[in-house]
């Protein structure tokens, strides 16, 4: 279980404060109005954002205090989350380690992992040879090879078209939540994001980053501000 | 909160690095203030010095930004054949090594050259490039194509569609667009002009000399090599240094282009000049560049066979010499360029205020007390280079820098990329092109020197330029122009080769 304890964040008059478990072996949909400090919450979660006060702890154990690639976290951006000039073999490999020689047996679970997100034939090419779709799916590969138990996603897949955000969606519930058994939590601004794959929603609004209520519950009986949201977004 | 700034940039390095230009640029003028001997003050001779320092450099910077004005308008707005190339050439000159230049001019201007045959034939006098115009004449050649292209690229950023509405209106386009535009940028091209002739000691070395065409640097190398007369090198080094600094700090406040920006291929489509007028005076600036480099290969193949054997030598002296220093100004651009902030801002900088002979000078007389200045001849000249290219070499590399961070430090962060493992993995990689760039203008700068190596080299020091000197000076001109192509050759060939490999498989 995550855990955001007593969490202050301020700069300027941005504020927003953190009191929130998000359960483990689910997808948490971060949901609310652009600027209500969505991706801010993932960043002090990950480590590139400091707290004023407060703790974020994984089962009890805090990792307030580590540097973003010592905690127990993966992380996809917006955008750069494959490094160009390196190969998909080598981008996946990363998950490993970040040194340059990987043994034979990390050789093997690189391509079997590429074998697992369907791109075994692309190992050698560079990102820019591979549409966005297949793109997506090797950041994928990466944090199966990660293996880390917290997933932060920051609208990773903001740029796909439908069809194939849908496609990555389902993936994620697949390999990271119900086989890798992760916590996730997913940054969106689109609800039927939410209702796809979400099983808890957060809303953050206000300053305010409220407990995930059950998918299902939340849309069924919004809160005052997520309902105002819904309405505008038709 | 605070956003915490990724910190995956090593920073150490960067460290050593600005303690390094520091110790050679402040240092070295520490110890030449601490030698300076003002004890006589400035004779005559010395304020002699200062004046046509500062008149020629005021000139040159004049006339090349005059002359420049047409040239880069009728670039601008003529599309022909070979003008891509042309565009390309005029960056040639920064690369050239002086001496080199020098002997082209020669070969042109000089009492057997192209000119004055002319001249002769008509039954006209000869006209002398020694002097105080020769002197400008050379800087000139240098400098008007550098001041071209920063020209050039104010007018290319001129957008189209301004002149389309001018000349819809039929509104006058100087007054509306180009006058503003030159107004920006000629004042800092100037200045950048003015601290390079300030600074430039080859050319006053080959063509001025004498009480009448003495600059301050030369004085110094004749206080040094002909008197050793040290205090007063000191003294001359140190009011370099401040003639340098002013001009640098004037110069760096004002300057926001730089020459070597690439998008100067194309050209801008108006409805004013005359073809004819543009055409003329682009086959006269093509000439002014072109023919004195065709004269050094037109007369350096002859030569190539009346080259002394030990020219080999001085030459493949040179090359390491070259290598070493652009190996070594590639690691301080990398070590400055990842620390970041202020301080490397300004340390970047520096080296513009320090001349090689003043540099030189400061190191003669940390040296001199300990060991024999002509052993550590190459060395000085290897470090010195570095440095000196240093402001050139950041400017290139740092821009891309800030970029691969700002687009992949979290992500190098999120992985646990150690700084050592982003800057092998993600930085050199990234960087290849301008690390390229920046290692082939080192390398062919430092190949070029006359300066620093002038002031401490013996005959077992020789480099390929300092060879070439020692030649013209005993009148062997066959044998001066065969090493001037040598030489040629071999500063744009390392840069070729420098450049290529940051080209060749690099992705972006």
């Amino acid at each position: 279980m995550l855990t955001c304890e007593k969490l202050e964040l301020t700069q300027g008059a941005f504020h927003l404060s953190a009191d929130v478990h998000f359960s483990k072996r689910a997808i948490t949909a971060v949901i609310g109005p652009s600027g209500a400090g969505k991706s801010t919450l993932l960043l002090a979660i990950a480590g590139f954002v400091t707290a004023q006060s407060g703790q974020v702890l994984l089962d009890g154990v805090s990792f307030t205090s580590l540097a973003p690639g010592k905690r127990p976290v993966s992380m996809l951006f917006q955008d750069n989350n494959l490094f160009p000039h390196l190969s998909i073999f080598e981008n996946v490999g990363l998950g490993l380690g970040t040194h340059r020689k990987l043994d034979a047996a990390a050789r093997c679970s690189v391509l079997s992992v590429l074998d697992r997100v369907g791109l075994l034939n692309m190992a050698d090419r560079k990102p820019a040879a591979l549409s966005g779709g297949q793109q997506s799916r090797v950041a994928l590969a990466r944090l199966l090879l990660a293996d880390r138990p917290v997933v932060l996603l920051d609208e990773p897949f903001a740029a796909l078209g439908p069809r194939l955000k849908d496609e990555m969606l389902d993936l994620m519930q697949e390999m990271v939540v119900q086989d890798a058994g992760a916590t996730v939590l997913m940054v969106t601004h689109d609800p039927a994001d939410a209702r796809r794959v979400a099983d808890h929603v957060a809303w953050v609004a206000d300053g305010v980053v409220h407990a995930p209520r059950p998918t299902a519950e939340i849309f069924a009986d919004p809160p005052k501000g997520l309902r105002g949201y819904l309405g505008k977004m038709g | 909160m605070a956003q915490r700034a990724v910190a995956i940039n090593p920073t150490k390095p960067g460290g050593i690095a600005v303690g390094l230009v520091l110790a050679l640029t402040l240092g070295t003028l520490g110890a030449v203030a601490w030698r300076a001997d003002w004890g006589r003050g400035l004779g005559p001779a010395d304020w002699a010095a200062v004046r046509f320092t500062v008149t020629q450099a005021l000139v040159s910077a004049g006339l090349s930004c005059l002359l420049a004005i047409p040239v880069a308008r009728a670039l601008a707005r003529r599309r022909f054949w070979g003008r891509s190339v042309l565009v390309t050439l005029l960056g040639a000159p920064f690369l050239l090594p002086v001496i080199v230049a020098v002997l082209g001019l020669l070969a042109v201007f000089g009492r057997n050259g192209i000119l004055n045959d002319a001249l002769g034939a008509l039954g006209l006098p000869d006209v002398s490039i020694y002097g105080f115009h020769g002197v400008v004449l050379a800087h000139v050649f240098f400098n008007l194509p550098l001041v071209t292209r920063l020209i050039l690229q104010g007018w290319l950023s001129i957008p189209a569609e301004r002149f389309r509405l001018a000349a819809s209106l039929d509104a006058p386009v100087g007054r509306l667009l180009e006058r503003p535009m030159l107004r920006a940028v000629l004042p800092p091209a100037f200045l950048i002009v003015f601290l390079i002739c300030l600074t430039s000691f080859a050319v006053a070395l080959t063509l001025g000399g004498g009480p009448r065409a003495t600059t301050v640097e030369l004085a110094i190398y004749q206080a040094l090599r002909f008197d050793f007369d040290l205090g007063r090198a000191a003294m001359l080094a140190l009011i370099q240094f401040g003639l340098c600094l002013i001009a640098a700090a004037l110069a760096w406040r004002m300057t926001a282009v730089d020459g070597f920006g690439a998008g100067l291929d194309r050209s801008v489509d108006r409805w004013d000049g005359s073809r004819w007028a543009d055409g003329v005076i682009i086959a006269l600036a093509a000439a002014f560049l072109l023919v004195p480099l065709v004269m050094v290969i037109v007369r350096g193949v002859p030569g190539l066979f009346e080259l002394p054997s030990d020219i080999w030598r001085a030459a493949l002296r040179s090359v390491i010499v070259a290598i070493i220093s652009a190996a070594l100004c590639i690691g301080l651009t990398l070590a400055l360029a990842l620390r970041g902030g202020r301080t490397v801002g300004l340390v970047g900088v520096l080296p513009l205020a320090a001349s090689s002979l003043v540099v030189g000078t400061g190191l003669f007389l940390l040296v001199y007390p300990f060991a024999n200045p002509a052993k550590l001849a190459l060395v000085v000249t290897a470090l010195v280079n570095a440095v000196l290219a240093l402001p050139f070499a950041l400017r290139s590399v740092a821009p891309t820098v800030d970029k691969i961070t700002s687009d992949y430090a979290r992500l190098g962060a999120i992985l646990d990329m150690s700084p050592w493992v982003w800057t092998i993995r993600v930085i050199v990689p990234r960087l290849r092109r301008p690390l390229g760039f920046a290692a082939g203008l080192a390398a062919a700068l430092s190949m070029g020197d006359l300066g620093v190596i002038a002031l401490f080299a013996g005959d077992a020091q020789e480099t390929l330029p300092l060879a070439m000197y020692r030649l013209m000076g005993a009148y062997r001109m066959d044998a001066a122009a065969g090493a001037a192509l040598v030489l040629l050759v071999l500063s744009f060939a390392l840069f070729w080769i420098c450049d290529q490999g940051g080209r060749i498989d690099a992705d972006l």
